[in-house]
């Protein structure tokens, strides 16, 4: 069973926020979809290897060698706001904790 | 142009010995969007002017015989990023995101003289299985505009279905191309995992996502996966072999073939008529000199609990790329950094995009890591086993592409358990890296349904063998939308 709280603490690690109301209708679909996943306890795992990639490559190498990098006017293409090459954000320090 | 009446290799020919110039298909696919689509809402974006560009440029240079896809409309799902051409992933995040570059595959298509004619609606990043999630239109099923198209595919497969392009591109992560394919009554390829390359694709479930086609004939696929297939170094997941022709063995006698049809796959929560079509398709493939017999893949049930597990922990990490910072959706008002990534992220994701990466979290996260990400891919092993176990034995898999045909625009898009369920018959493949298609196999309650075929990695070649030939014993290609073709 996972708590309101739980679910608070999940939002505040993904960066979302939510609304009570909206906290609690994740808390019950959340719930909902693990206790559906719960049914993998059933499952006799032991020894079982993790898959984490189903064609079994491993340790691709490739030479490091440069190259010519994207003109910065492109990547400053989508920047929603801009001054000059730099990109814009609201204050990083907080100015109540000063 | 009625391409309900045409395939890509006769609208070559007629390119190629000049009775059709690009620019006029490229026109008449155009005007059959503009007449079909407001209705059907299966483009995002149409890309009128630089099509009709590109279609100029592939005349001029002439159309050779040895060019199969050049000057031939193609659509693309809007996951899939095009240099200079909007592409949303059908979301308020990415509403306004011109890509700065093209993906691989359609670096590769342009290549080859293909042209894109526009971008496909989806499920918001792919994380859906009707296309209701899309934040920017609700796409219909060509064959009931009441009814779902599928998804996450839905733009590109109701945009082949309803006659309006030959073939669009989809992305599959478990089950997004085949389980459209069935519901519209066209056909879904997906390849083995590492095929094709995932540069530009707009990442969703990393270990799992692979790109492939809709089109309403087997054969029609072939030319285009062709072409995408193929190592790329900035996809170091894409597997390193020389060209093949992935259409080698179609027109072979289907003699001598061993077909698996899995009991689990049958079983409860599918609808009676899909599992008498499929046992139908069975008979069909014991007449043409196959043997079809009864096998168990015994932790498919668990597929589905163990897919939301590992997709929904790949997407959470593969989706805080999304902060409001270099690109995409930024909440307005913002006093502080934190504000910008919290506030944009929650303003610009949709419920089941913010369902998943919250499952995510929670499954990486310190304390469940063990019971749920770990466990997980540890059935993903065991399901991967299953499998194994059985192509030791077995050319082929068949089954139902999904448990029921298409249902009504609305009636699950509140309730996320049972929507995941749909996905039930598909989600195994994409755990297992396989390859796979749904091939047109009747109608239920007059809705089409889709016959499953699953092959071992990288046999996509016994799967156009086996799937043409079910085509072309059956007649389901003549019937369209509204009549006969």
């Amino acid at each position: 069973m996972i708590s309101k709280a739980d679910v608070a603490h999940v939002a505040e690690l993904a960066r979302l926020e939510f609304s009570d109301a909206e906290l609690d209708q994740f808390t019950a679909q959340l719930d909902e979809i693990l206790n559906m996943v719960d049914q993998l306890e059933s499952v006799d795992t032991t020894d079982v290897p993790v898959t984490t990639q189903s064609v079994h490559l491993e340790n691709i190498m490739r030479q490091d060698v440069a190259s010519t990098p994207t003109p910065l006017n492109e990547l400053m293409a989508n920047v929603p706001t801009s001054k000059g090459n730099l990109i814009q954000v609201p204050a990083i320090i907080d100015k109540e904790e000063d | 142009m009625d391409y309900f009446k045409t395939d890509i290799e006769k609208l070559h020919h007629q390119l190629a010995n000049g009775e059709l110039t690009s620019v006029d298909l490229v026109q008449s696919t155009l005007e059959g969007i503009s007449q079909i689509d407001p209705e059907v809402q299966a483009f995002v974006t149409v890309n009128t002017a630089a099509a009709l560009k590109q279609a100029e440029a592939v005349d001029q240079a002439g159309i050779a015989t040895d060019q199969p896809l050049a000057g031939v409309p193609v659509a693309i799902k809007d996951n899939i990023v095009t240099k200079g051409l909007k592409t949303t992933a059908s979301s308020k995040m990415l509403a306004n995101f011109v890509p700065i570059y093209d993906a691989t595959v359609v670096e590769k298509l342009t290549a080859a003289g293909a042209i894109n004619v526009g971008k496909t609606n989806l499920d918001e990043f792919a994380m859906g299985s009707s296309t209701e999630n899309s934040a920017i239109q609700v796409t219909k099923n060509a064959w009931d505009h009441t009814k779902v198209p599928g998804g996450s595919s839905g733009g590109s497969a109701a945009s082949v279905a309803s006659g309006q392009v030959v073939v669009a591109l989809g992305t599959d992560t478990g089950g997004s191309i085949r389980q459209p394919a069935a519901f519209n009554g066209v056909v879904g390829f997906k390849p083995t995992y590492g095929r094709v390359s995932r540069w530009g694709l707009i990442a969703f479930g990393s270990s799992l996502d692979a790109i492939g086609t809709l089109t309403r004939r087997v054969r029609d696929s072939v030319p285009v996966m062709n072409t995408i297939i193929g190592h790329d170094d900035k996809d170091s997941t894409t597997v390193d072999r020389s060209a093949e022709d992935l259409g080698a063995k179609i027109g072979q006698d289907l003699t001598g073939m061993k077909i698996a049809l899995p009991k689990e796959y049958l079983g409860d929560g599918v609808d009676a008529a899909i599992v008498a079509q499929v046992q139908a398709a069975a008979k069909q493939f014991e007449a043409m000199g196959a043997t079809v017999e009864e096998v168990s893949l015994p932790h498919t049930k668990y597929a589905v609990p163990a897919y939301y597990i590992i997709a929904s922990s790949e997407a959470s990490s593969n989706l805080q790329r999304f902060d409001g910072i270099r690109y995409g959706f930024r909440a307005q008002d913002v006093k502080t950094l934190d504000d910008v990534y919290v506030r944009s992220r929650s303003e610009g994701f949709g419920a089941e995009v913010k369902r998943r990466i919250m499952l995510g979290t929670f499954s990486l996260s310190a304390g469940f890591y063990d019971a749920y990400f770990k466990k997980a891919g540890q059935v993903r092993t065991l399901i991967t086993r299953d499998f194994e176990q059985v192509f030791e034995n077995y050319d082929l898999i068949i089954g139902p592409t999904t448990p029921t045909p298409a249902f009504k625009i609305g009636d699950k898009v509140t309730d996320p358990l049972t929507m995941y369920m749909n996905d039930i018959l598909t989600i195994p493949v994409n755990l297992a890296g396989l390859p796979a298609m749904s091939v047109p196999a009747g109608f239920v309650d007059g809705m089409p349904v889709g016959l499953q075929l699953i092959a071992k990695h990288f046999d996509e070649a016994t799967l156009y063998q086996a799937g043409a030939a079910f085509e072309d014993a059956n007649n389901y290609v003549d019937q369209i939308p509204g009549g006969q073709a």
